[in-house]
């Protein structure tokens, strides 16, 4: 009787109080997504109004303003440069990663840490070369220029991260395989790509993630023909008021891709992120 | 020995070809990747060095010339690269610190009985996921600008009604966005920290006395440190090269106050066209990113027991 009693009251009471602060924190973290939503269904008037204005009538008027106005070529090129540089990465990962998981070569160690010291090289050096080949080549504010540029951003996790998941596949599966006279071709078909399909859509995620959000790069190789979606949005930088409900429509439009895969694969996202040392 | 004459040294030849060649076949998958980045990131990285002994200015035609050392002398001899060596320590340490922290909080929030674990968490990851340069805007445009914005407005109870916080405070700015970018992304690896202890042990803490605070530190923290570890790593890595948010909100200014190296280097390569300069910038950042990256990585490999398998 009393311990029911005890359970009853004292349960709760630490949830609902853990519940109420956990929700305020996660409201404060969410909030400038939040606002940024509300402010892309205001009128500009209501947007830059002092006090800020809290109930209003939504409307799609700047959604409108932005899709019919300039902003889909830059939307078309960032989806050409993220696609493109995954797709390259998932070409030319795939076989290394199974060359250093499944037969790997010597040195593998010094292979994988080669890869991903590359990756967090500074863009500092390569950056002015790599510019002026661009610019001898005509290829400064090319699209596919920029999507081999977003391949060696992308291509060392893709290495790291597609191991991981080859190191799952149960060693038998490859010498039975081997037994039965299959080549490295059908392996690759017949075991590697069905096993680790799991594998390549979160590598995909995250080169989708890390060269749709580029900016770096984006800003100082592209221009208007080539410009990807945040380079638009650097059209908003004066921020001289009476645009506020424009520049907060474009950025939600720019985020949504990210924003909708990257919640779709929360799970896939943490193992991505940390290179595969966190499943 | 290959002096030794007859068909055994030919058959000893032939083994050591097929060896080779088997060799080489197990290599071949793997050359196209490697070839691809020593082309795009090694050559490119040795221009840069050769660069860095030249003086030259692409809006200078004919200005090439060799000057040695020059370009190093005057980094260490110039004002804001120590400058923004400075920045980026503080804003890589005052980032990485606080969300490391913070993410911690937020994770262990999310690990105990709370309602709606799932969307909470859903809704954390936001920050990260929302593209750096439209995520400083939206801080910049609407939330804290200080005739229009939202926080200055709420603030105003306080006395902090007319503060201009990207002006007067630049670096609290940054640090404060990017905070905001990269908790969530330490939350989500210390939640799978937390997600990984056994409830059991805690639940025999508990029964031999000890109290949360005393569970936490002796039994959970104990257990979630690699994964705080990994967090602030790899983090740091990403938060060194920051960019976006300081293009965004501040253009490296008031000054040079918020000026990292990877801005000086925009600023001196892409607004100065001092090819030269730049790359001596550049190779500077490689050898102090190299530093932090070594010791990165050496502990990422230790704490994962990254090993090739078989």
């Amino acid at each position: 009787m009393s311990a029911s009693v005890k359970v009853r009251r004292q349960f709760p009471t630490s949830k609902v109080m853990w519940s109420v602060i956990g929700w305020l924190v996660v409201f404060v973290f969410f909030f400038p997504v939040l606002w940024m939503w509300l402010e892309s269904f205001k009128t500009e008037p209501q947007a830059a109004s002092s006090p800020p204005t809290i109930f209003f009538a939504p409307t799609l008027e700047e959604f409108q303003q932005v899709l019919s106005g300039d902003f889909p070529p830059y939307f078309i090129n960032s989806a050409i440069a993220s696609i493109g540089s995954t797709l390259l990465v998932l070409v030319l990962g795939l076989p290394a990663a199974y060359a250093l998981a499944i037969r790997p070569v010597k040195r593998t160690r010094d292979v994988l840490f080669f890869f991903i010291s590359t990756r967090f090289l500074p863009f500092a050096a390569s950056l002015v070369p790599l510019y002026l080949l661009a610019r001898d080549l005509q290829l400064l504010d090319n699209i596919f220029a920029l999507a081999l540029i977003y391949t060696t951003i992308n291509l060392p996790l893709g290495v790291w991260l597609l191991r991981s998941f080859l190191l799952e596949i149960p060693p038998e599966l490859f010498e039975a395989a081997r037994v039965d006279g299959a080549g490295f071709f059908t392996e690759i078909r017949r075991i590697v790509v069905p096993l680790v399909a799991p594998g390549i859509a979160a590598t995909s995620l995250i080169c989708l993630i890390f060269s749709w959000n580029e900016f770096f790069y984006a800003v100082n190789f592209t221009s208007s023909v080539a410009g990807t979606a945040p380079i638009f949005l650097v059209g908003f930088i004066s921020g001289r008021g009476l645009f506020y409900a424009k520049l907060a429509a474009a950025a939600t439009l720019a985020s949504l891709p990210v924003l909708i895969g990257g919640w779709i694969a929360q799970k896939q996202l943490i193992r991505g992120l940390t290179m595969g040392a966190v499943k | 020995m290959s002096s030794i004459a007859g068909s055994g040294g030919v058959r000893v030849q032939t083994a050591a070809s097929v060896a080779r060649r088997a060799a080489w076949l197990r290599r071949l998958p793997l050359l196209p990747a490697f070839i691809y980045v020593i082309l795009v990131t090694q050559i490119p990285f040795l221009l840069t060095i050769y660069y860095s002994f030249f003086s030259w200015n692409l809006l200078k035609p004919g200005s090439f010339k060799f000057t040695g050392l020059d370009n190093y002398a005057r980094l260490l001899t110039d004002e804001s690269i120590r400058i923004a060596v400075l920045n980026t320590v503080v804003l890589t340490v005052a980032v990485i610190g606080i969300s490391v922290v913070l993410g911690l909080a937020v994770a262990t929030l999310l690990n105990s009985e709370v309602f709606g674990k799932g969307l909470m968490r859903t809704l954390m990851i936001a920050p990260f996921l929302i593209m750096p340069t439209a995520g400083a805007l939206i801080w910049k445009d609407t939330l804290l600008n200080p005739l229009f914005g939202l926080l200055p407005y709420l603030l105003t109870p306080f006395g902090l009604g007319r503060v201009d916080w990207v002006n007067q405070y630049p670096m609290v700015a940054v640090v404060t966005v990017e905070v905001w970018r990269w908790t969530p992304f330490m939350m989500l690896i210390i939640l799978a920290g937390l997600q990984s202890q056994n409830p059991e042990v805690l639940e025999a803490a508990r029964v031999d006395g000890a109290n949360s605070f005393q569970a936490f530190r002796r039994i959970t923290l104990p257990l979630v440190r690699p994964f705080l570890e990994l967090g602030a790593l790899l983090g740091s890595l990403f938060v060194v090269q920051t960019f976006d948010s300081i293009y965004m909100l501040t253009f490296g200014g008031p000054g040079e106050d918020t000026t990292n190296i990877p801005f000086l280097l925009y600023l001196v390569a892409f607004q100065g066209f001092s090819i030269g300069q730049a790359s001596a910038i550049g190779v500077v950042a490689v050898i102090l990113t190299t530093i932090i990256a070594t010791v990165a990585l050496r502990t990422l490999f230790s704490i994962f027991n990254v090993e090739a398998r078989r």
